[in-house]
């Protein structure tokens, strides 16, 4: 199943070096092109996961290296979906490398069958796993247009308009967007947290269990729903909404990966390789 | 561009005989910066008064119809209609010889020569600043009016250089206000509402504030009304009255100066122009507002020197602070985009030529002709047809021989007329009455 991948690599590849190429020579078809190509690779990638979701009969998230693989699957459907709806070309830029790299880093892994002790056979769990890494691929895209967004106002605040300036979209545009992202982030993530408090309570009869993952989760959560509230309440506009989300990012990133291999839990095994 | 002579010369163009049935053509002859050195630029440059002299002169030469003299420290340009071309260029340089004391040979080989399209398409070019030294300078479309008003003066132009000049007009105007090709101050607003998009994305629906009712902040005000900044407008100035006027020009509000901390709340672009020696907006004026504001962007643009608005202002979150230098900044920093912006303008200049061709083209004796019988027998046809629906009983011969009589009225009626535009006499000027009857008969080729 592993020699599937390349090409899928491949074509995230080419369309990362695409959306490079659009950063610099501005001409339109690249960046089209390299849709196209992330396209093609999602494709073949969404077959590949349905082929292992069939044969394992259960969501593909059983180790590192389908659980990257899922991730990656998800974030380019993210940001294919946010494509078809938004004019702001220079997120692949973002986008195109973080897919690759995801992707990459599921074909370093070794695939291998581990034992497995809790049931994932539950409607609960997948749509715990599809939410929360809608979420995450949502969050990123969200940190992305708040680097862009912090680069864009150096730009203009210190009256440097050359290589940047001119490529990158207005403040406006990118506060909104990603707020936008914020905003659809955060609901996938809060969703994915309830499914997940009620997949334990099935599993292990209570919502919470002071597990590692569990807490760096909630962190995350209270990060991103300090961001909503100050921008509701309309006053962290700007930079400081970009910063927070690029924190928020940062300590999601923990949640993710760093909480399995620095401190133990129960998510300890959808992880080990 | 720059492909000089638009035409080749042809033999049988000299003899007087030919081609005078058709329109005249139009033409240019002269030298400018690129042709010419300054030393024998400035031998030949006209003065006002020399300049109404040539015109009279020239004017007596059979082989020209219409004639404009345009003569800066640039250029000196004779823009002209003839049927003969070489003939008209050689009574152009003997008399540019003649009045400037210098022999043909020292300036004939620096001098370019246009006809046609290509001579339509350098008028507008140097109308719209396209051709000067300093690309976008302003005083050339000023040059070129005085021209024209000293050649209308003294009758020199006719129908076919009136519209050409008033073409030229407006196709600069254009040029001017939909690209980045301006003089300073124009450039400055354009870099301004350049700015502006960076940091609002849209325009339309932001409240403008302006400081100070200057030529400068109108411009600017212009330039962003254009690129639909459709919110509203709001003018402080110190002596009120100036405020109202130009309040009004763009539907706007008067405030007055003791107004423009409040009315910072609702404003997203201000732009600074008053003659102050010190600050009129400061930092601690802004700090406050930003609360108020709920941190909406705050753009401030000031073109006043000394400066209105606290340089302190820009490390305030979410507000913008530029001054003259930082918009110069931004102007010589976009050298490049400035090329693309040539583009446009030539663009809208190649309009322009295609438009005018079409007016030009249907100038002539035959289409107008063609045109008005068309006309005519449409509203014939029209008619006849109404009538013959009432009149069932009429046999087939009896409509063909009244259609045949229907014809036979336009055809006739349009007989003198039509003898009248192929010779309206040799002293008179052709384009002049074709243009009337196109005028009478509403044909119209050309949409404005």
């Amino acid at each position: 199943m592993t020699y599937l991948l390349i090409p899928v690599i491949g074509l995230y590849l080419t369309s990362a070096a695409c959306y490079g190429a659009f950063l610099f020579i501005q001409k339109d078809g690249y960046q089209r092109a390299g849709f196209a190509l992330m396209l093609a690779g999602f494709a073949i990638h969404t077959v590949i996961i349905g082929v292992k979701a069939i044969h394992a009969g259960v969501i593909p998230v059983q180790n590192l290296h389908e659980t990257l693989l899922f991730a990656a699957w998800v974030f380019a459907a993210v940001f294919l979906a946010f494509k078809l709806h938004s004019r702001l070309k220079v997120m692949g830029v973002f986008a195109a490398p973080m897919v690759t790299l995801l992707s990459a880093a599921a074909f370093m892994v070794p695939d291998k069958a581990v034992e497995i002790e809790t049931s994932f056979a539950s409607l609960w769990l997948i749509v715990h796993v599809v939410l929360i890494f809608t979420g995450m691929a949502a969050l990123s895209l969200a940190a992305g247009t708040g680097a862009l967004y912090l680069i864009q106002k150096r730009n203009i605040k210190g009256k440097k308009h050359r290589f940047f300036f001119k490529r990158l979209p207005s403040l406006e545009m990118l506060d909104s967007t990603g707020y936008t992202f914020v905003v659809i982030g955060f609901s996938a993530l809060t969703a994915g947290l309830i499914t997940g408090f009620v997949y334990a309570h099935t599993v292990w009869g209570r919502f919470w269990s002071w597990d590692p993952k569990e807490v760096w989760s909630a962190i995350t959560w209270l990060i991103y729903a300090a961001l909503l509230h100050e921008r509701l309440m309309a006053r962290w506009r700007g930079s400081r909404a970009a910063i927070l989300a690029i924190i928020g990012f940062a300590v999601m990133l923990f949640t993710f990966l760093g909480v399995n291999f620095l401190l133990e839990g129960h998510h300890d095994e959808f992880t080990r390789w | 561009m720059n492909s000089r002579d638009g035409k080749a010369a042809s033999g049988n163009e000299l003899s007087m005989t030919s081609n005078q049935s058709g329109l005249p053509e139009i033409h240019l002859i002269g030298i400018n910066h690129v042709s010419a050195p300054v030393e024998l630029r400035e031998c030949l440059a006209f003065s006002t008064e020399q300049s109404e002299t040539t015109l009279a002169e020239l004017k007596k030469s059979k082989a020209i119809r219409e004639i404009l003299v345009i003569s800066t420290c640039n250029r000196v340009e004779f823009l002209f209609t003839s049927h003969f071309r070489e003939q008209a260029v050689q009574t152009i340089v003997d008399r540019l010889s003649a009045a400037k004391a210098i022999p043909a040979h020292r300036f004939k080989p620096a001098m370019y020569v246009y006809s046609g399209d290509a001579a339509v398409r350098h008028v507008f070019r140097v109308a719209a600043s396209l051709d000067s030294m300093v690309m976008g300078e302003p005083q050339i479309l000023g040059q070129i009016k005085d021209a024209y008003r000293l050649a209308v003066e003294n009758k020199a132009t006719g129908v076919v250089l009136n519209r050409l000049l008033h073409k030229a007009f407006s196709t600069a105007k254009r040029v001017r206000s939909e690209t980045g090709i301006g003089d300073r101050a124009i450039s400055i607003s354009y870099a301004a509402v350049e700015l502006a998009k960076k940091i609002f994305g849209r325009l339309d629906g932001k409240t403008v504030l302006l400081v100070g009712a200057g030529d400068m902040a109108e411009l600017a005000v212009e330039h962003l009304h254009r690129n639909r900044a459709s919110g509203r407008l709001f003018v402080a100035n110190r002596t009120f009255e100036a405020g109202v006027n130009l309040a009004r020009r763009f539907s706007g509000q008067a405030i007055h100066f003791e107004e423009i901390g409040a009315s910072l709340a609702r404003a997203d672009i201000i732009i600074s122009s008053t003659g102050s020696p010190g600050y009129v907006i400061t930092q601690d004026l802004v700090r406050p507002i930003m609360r108020e504001r709920r941190n909406r962007p705050l753009f401030f643009i000031d073109i006043a020197v000394p400066r209105d608005i606290d340089p302190n202002i820009n490390r305030l979150e979410n507000a913008y602070v530029y001054d003259i230098d930082d918009l110069q900044g931004v102007i010589d920093e976009n050298v490049s985009s400035r090329q693309s912006e040539s583009v446009k303008a030539e663009r809208i200049i190649d309009e322009g030529v295609i438009r005018f061709r079409h007016w030009h083209d249907a100038l002539d004796v035959v289409p107008t002709i063609k045109e008005i019988r068309g006309k005519l027998k449409a509203i014939a046809g029209a008619e006849l047809a109404k009538t013959l629906q009432a009149m069932n009983h009429l046999s087939s011969e009896d409509i063909e021989s009244l259609g045949k009589m229907i014809e036979a009225i336009v055809n006739k009626s349009l007989h003198d007329p039509m003898l009248f535009l192929k010779n309206p006499g040799s002293h008179r000027d052709k384009s002049l009455y074709i243009d009337i009857f196109r005028k009478i008969f509403k044909l119209e080729n050309e949409r404005d």
